[in-house]
């Protein structure tokens, strides 16, 4: 019995480390990503199409760390439907926001 | 050892079962009983929330991307934006959201009631400081001239940033609202629930906030 | 302007009804009437209610429940108050343009106000409400739940939508509506066109119903997906639960922009800023695109649900197991996802280049391959089968002839082309009504008539339900079917007058029309009458009339509070059907019955009714101090909830053996029901299964 009690202890111990590693990691992602975003908006050093591009992909990666370590949702061990939604959300802002970009850019070339 | 070997095999499959995450953010796990079991739905229906609120988001971005040329000769992000500030917001925002992260994992591992509270009371503290921040840059703009009736791209930065704003000024109400119902009930069964689903919240604005640096604040920096 | 603290902008004369004693105009002694009949009206409740001694029952078993059913009926009465002003109006409407050749009774003015108030109600106060309080009554019932997931916030959604629609009725006594239509497009009900209250009463109606709209769509979305009974796969649930699951995700995703939008009109025009204004940077057509957004998804919204009523009653009337579940479902998913994809079509002919308009009509044309298909399963359905021509069947034909017209109506507006010669003429007014009609109304119309004996415990007078059923399809068809002609000939649609004489046959049908469609809501209403008088013959208290299939025939009528004895265990589509024909339905179980408990009642719902109406009311009128605190007494009652007990009501297994046994017992004592007596006072409620018919 005592075993036991042990063992669920020992495997409550290791994913509160866990938890917490994952916590402080997703800090430390964020930190270093955000900085990366500054610098490549402040320094440029390859111009500015390249600086754009790269905020761009230091943001997802960004956000794929706030949702990996601070909104623990990850691809394997998560009922799905959670993850499921957030997709359906990215595809319909996608369309949203593309669409409202194609057509009120569209819009404006005419008026010129 | 046999029977060691026996009992953790049969301890385990249910374990590995019954501490599979039953929603997004932390889970309480097993060990919490109902309270685990019970935030299954109450979790799932505000992530519902937060997916339907990331749309309008998304739609003042949208309307900010359609009016970043829409200045009518007034101010545009460059005069605007201070990146030192920026830079200390998003320092407090992400600090802010690592701290509660900790209240959470605190709250799940019975660390006692202060730590909880101290988590969580630091953590609007530099939630309150983002907001200071944001005030003070808000109010700086305005003296330039950078007010939102002055132009359709002004409007759109000030409600796009302004409804992040508005949001973390709700999330400290509510956190205020958690200390004192932590105050009245301890660390009860739905009050955990409450702070989890707060968490989420709190996380969440974060990810917005990452959407609003990349979309407004560094391309200032370029002009 | 004068302003005071108190009063903000309010002044005598934004009173309606005091208009009719200044020496007015026929248009204007009408909209003073108009607002007399709402005076009248509460008047007349009020004393209601104090003579027969309601107001305890009302507080104490309404206005504080959480249970899903009495929620769902107070939605369809709303819908109902709401809907009877709408085809008033609709009618008034119609009268002035017979006679508007060159010049009709009505002001322009007053005309435009009533085409915006009669299509916001139409389409927020009457078919969404009505379609959300079917999911209510049903959804709950058909995956063997015992509630919603979130009772409360079922009752803050209902509480949201009564603010929109006391707004709006207040707008008819105090201060007047707008006249933008009901999409309100700025710059014309912006601040600078229109400072008066109008445009103030469509934001705030429309932006706090939206917040319970989207509560709503939370509400069942999680419902479906966390508390179907042990057995109810996804493919398992019944069609109407299929489609309420895709009509709340709709809610979810599109109600959102909406929020912005109304959001981004209200800093326009309270704070000055410059969204959709002509200077300084503002751009209307932000706006017509953000809305439509919301605007396109929320055309399916408002069809969905009527897809799922017209696939549950084409397989109970005709004895037949759907044709084509599987189908189904898949084009309910992708017309929901297509829904997002072709907002555009609502504005071909605002500018953007042909590349853009191609895209979106193509996105257009394709959604009429799902609707296609179903239209083909609920044909195959009634194929061969034993049809009975109930009225819900009358609907369902007057549907499948009526909305397949309106369909191909919709892919000839989805093709740029035409769509630039027939925008914004009568012939658009007269396909939306042809499908919102047919398609959602009727559905509306059938469902009350099926589903009313499980809530109510009585069947609805045949006779009346015929007549009515009949008197809808035709007024439709009379009044909505001439405007095609009108719109191709090049009759513009919101315009208060024209001078073609060639116009003034249609104008007159149309006319006719809108007559037969308030006999019909007469009737409709005499159908309650009658009804009621006559409930004893009509009682159906076995919960059955109609033979149906699914969870939520499999409990007695009225259904009792905690709906069912023992949540069920399902193993089919049809689980209540296949229990009976096998013989196994109506088991009494009595050591499975166990003590329930129910959500603890609230008040938070009829708080935010009425400051949210309070609140909305302050904001139109600039009284400050009044929306300040308005706001602060819901977000404190919402913050109290927190810390105010919080305990179920339990019901005991005694309570709950004893109404199971009654139902049990009698079902084993009745004769059962055959089909073709089920409009017979012999129908109680128990049908007997016909054998062989399924599939």
């Amino acid at each position: 019995m005592s075993t036991n009690t042990d063992t669920v202890l020992k495997l409550g111990e290791a994913e509160h480390r866990r938890e917490l590693r994952s916590y402080y990691w997703g800090f430390a992602g964020a930190v270093v990503l955000t900085a990366f975003s500054f610098l490549a908006a402040l320094w440029q050093p390859f111009g500015p199409f390249v600086a754009y591009c790269g905020l761009g992909a230091f943001a997802v990666a960004q956000i794929i760390v706030h949702f990996r370590c601070f909104l623990h949702l990850d691809l394997t061990r998560q009922k799905r439907e959670d993850l499921q939604l957030l997709l359906f959300t990215f595809l319909i802002i996608a369309i949203m926001i593309a669409g409202t970009v194609w057509i009120l850019g569209s819009l404006m070339d005419r008026m010129m | 050892m046999t029977s060691m070997t026996s009992m953790t095999s049969t301890v385990a499959d249910p374990g590995v079962d019954a501490s599979r995450p039953l929603h997004p953010g932390l889970n309480l796990g097993p060990a919490h009983g109902a309270a685990h079991r019970d935030a299954e739905m109450v979790v799932f229906g505000f992530w519902v929330f937060l997916m339907s609120d990331l749309v309008t988001f998304a739609m003042f971005f949208a309307i900010y991307a359609t009016a970043i040329d829409a200045t009518a000769g007034g101010p545009g992000n460059a005069a605007i934006t201070d990146l030192a500030s920026i830079a200390m917001q998003t320092g407090a925002l992400l600090a802010s959201s690592l701290v509660f992260g900790l209240g959470t994992v605190a709250m799940k591992y019975n660390e006692g009631r202060a730590k909880v509270v101290g988590l969580l009371l630091a953590s609007l503290a530099l939630g309150l400081v983002f907001l200071g921040l944001e005030i003070r840059d808000f109010m700086h703009a305005a003296e330039i001239g950078a007010v939102p009736m002055r132009s359709g791209y002004l409007s759109a930065y000030w409600a796009l940033v302004g409804l992040h704003g508005l949001h973390v000024a709700v999330g400290s109400l509510l956190i205020v609202a958690m200390v004192a119902q932590i105050g009245v009930f301890g660390l009860r069964a739905d009050v955990k629930s409450r702070i989890l689903r707060l968490g989420l919240y709190w996380h969440f604005l974060d990810v917005i906030w990452v959407g609003i640096i990349t979309v407004i604040f560094l391309p200032g920096a370029f002009a | 302007m004068n302003e005071s603290f108190l009063f903000g902008r309010l002044s005598l004369s934004d009173f309606e009804p005091l208009k009719i004693f200044h020496n007015p105009d026929l248009s204007t002694a009408i909209g003073s009437i108009a607002s007399w009949i709402v005076i009248v009206g509460v008047v007349a409740v009020l004393g209601l209610l104090t003579v027969k001694r309601w107001w305890g029952p009302l507080f104490t078993q309404w206005l504080n429940t959480t249970d899903h059913k009495k929620i769902g009926i107070m939605y369809l009465a709303f819908a109902g108050i709401m809907f009877t002003r709408g085809v008033l109006e609709g009618v008034v409407m119609r009268a002035h343009l017979m006679t508007s050749y060159e010049k009709g009774f009505l002001s322009s003015e007053h005309f435009a106000e009533l085409f915006s108030t009669h299509g916001t109600i139409m389409i927020f106060f009457v078919l969404m409400p009505a379609l959300i309080g079917l999911m209510n009554l049903l959804v709950p019932l058909q995956i063997g739940a015992r509630d919603v997931a979130f009772p409360k916030l079922n009752q803050i959604s209902l509480g949201f939508t009564v603010v929109g629609g006391m707004l709006i009725m207040i707008s008819l006594v105090i201060g007047g509506f707008e006249t933008g239509g009901w999409t309100a497009y700025p710059p014309f009900t912006g601040a600078t066109f229109q400072p008066g209250p109008g445009p103030d009463y469509w934001v705030w109606a429309i932006g706090l119903s939206g917040v319970g709209s989207l509560l709503s769509g939370l509400n069942f979305a999680v419902t479906i997906y966390k508390m179907r009974c042990p057995g109810m796969t996804f493919m398992r649930m019944p069609l109407f639960t299929w489609t309420a699951l895709c009509t709340s995700i709709l809610l979810i995703f599109a109600l959102p922009p909406l929020t912005a939008v109304t959001l981004m009109q209200a800093l326009d025009r309270y704070l000055d800023f410059h969204f959709f204004t002509n200077d300084l940077g503002g751009n209307m057509m932000n706006y017509a695109n953000m809305f439509w957004m919301f605007g396109h998804p929320e055309v399916y919204i408002l069809i969905l649900p009527a897809f799922g009523i017209y696939s549950e009653i084409s397989q109970t009337f005709s004895g037949k197991v759907l044709y084509g579940y599987v189908s189904l479902v898949a084009a309910t998913m992708a017309i929901a996802v297509l829904s997002f994809t072709v907002w555009l079509h609502h504005f071909f002919t605002m500018g953007q280049s042909s590349a853009i308009n191609a895209a979106f009509g193509i996105a257009t044309m394709l959604i009429a391959i799902p609707t296609g298909v179903k239209v083909y399963v609920w044909i195959a359905t009634l194929w061969r089968g034993r049809v009975r021509l109930r009225t819900p069947i009358v609907y369902l034909a007057g549907f499948i002839v009526f909305f397949v017209i309106g369909g191909y109506t919709g892919v000839m507006l989805a093709n740029p082309t035409i769509n630039f010669a027939v925008h914004n003429s009568q012939f658009v007014v007269a396909h939306f009504h042809n499908v919102l009609l047919p398609g959602s109304l009727f559905a509306i119309l059938a469902a009350i008539y099926t589903w009313f004996p499980k809530f109510f415990g009585f069947r609805l007078d045949e006779t009346w339900s015929l007549r009515t059923a009949y008197l809808f399809v035709a007024g439709f068809a009379v009044t909505f079917l001439p405007l095609y002609a009108l719109g191709l000939m090049g009759y513009p649609r919101r315009s208060p007058a024209f001078d073609d004489p060639a116009f003034i046959p249609y104008v007159v049908v149309s006319f006719v029309g809108a007559l037969i469609l308030v006999s019909a809501l007469t009737s409709f209403f005499v159908t309650f009458l009658v009804s009621v008088r006559h409930r004893d013959e009509l009682a159906v208290p076995g919960g059955d009339p109609w033979d149906g299939w699914t969870l939520e025939w499999a409990s007695p009528a009225p259904v009792p509070e905690w709906n069912f004895a023992v949540i069920p265990q399902v193993s089919s589509r049809h689980a209540f059907g296949i229990e009976k024909m096998s013989g196994q339905a109506f088991q009494f179980d009595i050591d499975r019955i166990e003590p329930v408990d129910l959500p603890a009642k609230s008040y938070i719902g009829l708080a935010i009714a009425v400051f949210g109406t309070m609140m909305g009311f302050a904001l139109v009128f600039w009284i400050w101090w009044l929306a300040a605190l308005s706001l602060l007494v819901m977000v404190g009652y919402g913050i109290a909830l927190g810390f105010l007990p919080d305990r179920p009501i339990r019901i005991s297994a005694e309570e709950i053996a004893r109404v199971e046994r009654r139902w049990i017992e009698a079902a084993r004592s009745e004769n059962l029901t055959r089909r073709e007596d089920e409009v017979s006072p012999t129908n109680h409620g128990y049908a007997a299964p016909i054998a062989g018919a399924r599939a």
